[in-house]
Formats: structure tokens, sequence, C-alpha cells
């Protein structure tokens, strides 16, 4: 038996010694770490206007991510009524960076729906212009979200990018892992004809030809489909005072 | 003839002990077979029914694992007289999570794809049986070489039948090998054309797929394909060394 002073020693010692060395490797890479993340999420996000692309991005290498998002994205931070925020304004939120795309939806769900604040991607290029939307919902197990991208028009959907926490694989997973789920989304519409809110339903496979307000789902994952549904539905709703304004804008100038 | 070799050999290993001798080889070579943790010593299921239902991944926690193992269990014998008995197993744990927080890092630092799809599996290197076996029942009672080497070998047998279960698990359930990997190959079924539901994700790859009617099969995604396979693994195994059967 040791004796308790022998112990204590022993274990502080030794618990201080491994936090130095991990802090020190964590310190070290954090930089590095950081900017993995983000040239992560900006993949994502230009996966949605992919067909803009001459490239998948999905097979672009870290620093032509970063080109092209830095040369033809330009980043929009809005609030619940629509209006642009300045980058005291992100910061003020709780986002040191000030940018728009350091906006976390997930701490952002988190707050009294009246505070949040959305990042909206505006992509040029010359096949077109595109509003790429952020959303974030609920799945089966875990967070959802995604990267609705819409035409000019601000009505169709140009294309879309899903991720997931913790879906199962091979069923809610597919949302990600399967590129047919999220080419279901283009060319389908989020207003009707008379310009209602409809966003687009995630329903039975079957059915959805010819119907521009819904897309097939995937067999046995319903409920991850219906999370889909319901994280576009009130996701989308969060931009619309934005999207109304600019379509009316564009409207006024026509 | 053979015996007085074996004599020999242990005579000299007394007297020099070669830096991998018989006794190494042995330690590294049958977590691989008779003692395996998988099929043999059934521990480290959660994480192999988990991440095998693709290679790559399998490949990478794999690796991870045996780094974790082996390193560990030279870090714990490099301590085990310094080690105070009654904190014994958590000074082993605070060794383990400090390599499966280096691996995670690692990760996050040079492929952080690898990492995201590895998500909390990863983390759960920390929990895993066969690693904190190994240091209780070996690390803790040996000299660090042997340690070390006993270590890799249980990594390794652990890894061995992680990507034996993840090919057979890839090839069916998706119809492509190391699918998310750049050399990401189309084995069965019709490479990006819908097939059902369930369509491949390999992209063109140069080599022409096979049985192009064939359809996913959806079970072989899901973790109790691997429960299945491992199952037959183990089958497979006793059929064919009547010793290790339990009886009982």
């Amino acid at each position: 038996m040791d004796s308790t002073n022998s112990v204590i020693r022993f274990v502080v010692i030794m618990t201080a010694g491994v936090a130095f060395a991990l802090a020190l490797l964590s310190t070290s890479w954090g930089g590095q770490i950081k900017a993995n993340e983000a040239i992560f999420n900006k993949r994502a996000i230009l996966g949605a206007v992919s067909d803009y692309l001459t490239e998948d991005p999905k097979s672009m290498a870290d620093g032509e991510i970063e080109s092209l998002f830095a040369s033809n994205v330009e980043q929009i931070a809005l609030d619940m009524s629509g209006a642009v925020l300045t980058e005291q304004d992100i910061i003020d939120s709780g986002y040191k960076g000030g940018k728009p795309e350091n906006i976390d939806l997930a701490k952002e769900k988190k707050k009294p729906e009246d505070q949040r604040i959305f990042p909206l991607y505006v992509f040029n290029s010359e096949k077109g212009k595109s509003f790429i939307l952020s959303v974030r919902g609920n799945g089966l197990w875990d967070e959802i979200w995604g990267n609705i991208a819409l035409k000019e028009d601000l009505t169709t959907i140009v294309g879309a990018t899903f991720d997931h926490k913790g879906e199962t694989p091979g069923l809610g997973a597919e949302i990600k892992d399967n590129p047919t789920f999220p080419s279901r989304f283009k060319g389908k519409k989020i207003f009707n004809d008379a310009g209602v809110y409809t966003s687009v339903d995630v329903v039975k496979i079957g059915g959805t030809a010819g119907n521009p307000y819904a897309v097939d789902g995937i067999s046995g994952a319903t409920v991850t489909a219906d999370g889909v549904s319901e994280m576009l539905e009130r996701g989308i709703k969060y931009y619309l005072p934005y999207l109304n304004k600019q379509a009316a804008a564009t409207k006024n100038k026509g | 003839m053979a015996e007085t070799t074996a004599t020999t050999t242990e005579v000299t290993v007394k007297e020099k002990e070669p830096l991998f001798g018989k006794a190494e080889k042995k330690l590294l070579l049958d977590p691989l077979g008779d003692t395996n943790p998988i099929t043999i010593q059934v521990l480290g299921i959660c994480s192999a029914l988990a991440v095998t239902s693709l290679v790559y991944p399998s490949v990478v926690m794999a690796i991870a694992v045996v780094f974790v193992c082996g390193f560990s269990s030279l870090f714990t014998s490099l301590v085990r007289n310094k080690i105070p008995k009654q904190v014994r197993m958590i000074v082993q744990l605070v060794i383990i999570a400090t390599l499966v927080t280096i691996v995670e890092l690692t990760l996050k630092r040079f492929n952080y794809p690898i990492y995201k799809q590895l998500s909390v599996y990863i983390g759960l290197i920390i929990t895993n049986c066969i690693v904190m076996g190994r240091l209780e029942a070996y690390a803790m009672a040996n000299r660090p070489w042997r340690a070390f080497v006993d270590g890799l070998g249980n990594g390794v047998g652990y890894g061995v039948i992680l990507i034996i279960v993840a090919v057979i698990r890839e090839i069916f359930g998706k119809g492509t090998l190391f699918a998310g990997s750049p050399i990401q190959i189309n084995i069965i079924g019709a490479s990006n054309a819908e097939v059902g539901y369930l369509i491949n994700t390999a992209a063109e790859s140069g080599i022409g797929s096979l049985f192009a009617g064939y359809t996913n099969n959806n079970l072989m995604v899901l973790p109790a394909a691997a429960m299945f396979i491992i199952g037959i693994l183990i089958w497979i195994q006793r059929t064919y060394r009547p010793t290790l059967v339990d009886v009982s």
C-alpha cells in the first residue's frame, strides 16, 4: 500500500505533465484545425451550387475551395427581420471572427427565436447567381443540417447539401452519403405560382413526378426525412423577410 | 533435432535476449489467431459493429487502435513499478485517454473529413476493453519492449478482423471498396445509376463493375450485419481449431 501522500504526488505530477503536453499540441495545431473546419463547411456550401461550378467541390483541393470561396462568394448576416447585420452585430452575437461564416447555427438554435442570426451566401459566377441558405434541424438521433442554394429568381432550388451528426448508416445517413438524395431537390420550388411560401416536402417514394414542392424520401428513414422537411420548412422561413425584400426590389427595378 | 534447436534458442534467450525473439514473435502473432481480441476474447465489439460499414474508416480506426494499444502498453509498462496500487486503473485510463486525444488531434489536423466520419468512435477507443485489458493483463507485469509488442499484436488482431468485416459489408452493402478515399473503386452493381432507392456512390472508376443488376443489400450497411459476420468468423475459426472451443 502506498501512502496517501505519494499517491497524490504521483497523480498530480502525472496529470500536470499530460495536461501540459496535450495543451501544447492542441494550441500549436489549433489554427490549422480551425482552418480545416472552415474549409469543410465551405466545401459543403459550395457543394450546393455544384451545378454552377466546373468541378465538383468534393474533389477540389483545400486551396481551391478557399480561393473560390473568397473570389465568388459574398457573405451577409441577417437577423429575424431580414435586416443585414454589421460586423459589430455579429461580434455582439458571440462570434469573435465577425464574419457571417463564423455564425454557428448549432448555437443559434439554442437562442430564443427573435435573437437568432443567420448567414446568407451569395454566389456569383458566369453561369449564374445563387443565394445559399443554411438550415439546421433534428433528424432521428441527433441534429441534421444543410445548405440550400436558390436561383436568382429566389424560388427555384439549384442544389442542396445535407449533413448529420448521428443518423443511421444506410438509412438516415443517406441524406449525406447518397448523392441522389440532395440532387432530387434540383429544380424544386419553395414558392407556388401565387408567391405563397410552400417549402419542399420529403415524402414517400413515388408520386412526386411533376410536383415541384416535394421530393422522394428514403425507404426506412421516415423520421430523418420528416426531419429534413421540418428543417427546410422552418429554416427557409427565417430567411423569408430578406427574400421577400429582395424579390420586391428586383420587381421595382424591372 | 528440432527439440535440441528449441532448447538452444531458449538458452540463448536467457543469456542475451534478442530484440525480436521467439517470445516477441508469439506475442505479436498469437492475437491474430488463437487469442484474437474479437473472435476469441470477444472484446471491442461495440466499435467493430459501428465503424465497419466502410473499409476506409475501418482502416483508419484500426491504425488508431494499433497506435493506442501499442503505446499505452509501452508507457504503462515503463511506469508500472511507480504506479500506486490504489489508483492503478485511473493511471492506465489517463495514459489511454492522452493517446486517444493525440490521435483525435492528429486526424483533425491532417484529415478532417475522416475525423468527421469516425466522429465519436475515436473517442470511444478509451473505453475499448482490448486496450485496458492488455494493460491489466500484460503491461502491468512485463518489461516495456514485450508489453509494446503485445499491445501492437492485439491492436493488429483487432484491426484485421475490422477490415475483413468492413470489406464484406462494403462490397455487399454499397458495391464499392474504399468509398470516400482517393482510391475508391466500384466492385459490383451499376455505378452511378439509380438501383431502387439506394445507389452506388462510387465515382466513375476505371474498373468496370460486375453484375450491374445487383441491388445493394441494405442489411449489410446496418450494424446487425457485422454481428452476423463476426459470428460466422468465430464459427469458421473454431471449426479449423477445435482446441479453441470452450467445453463447459
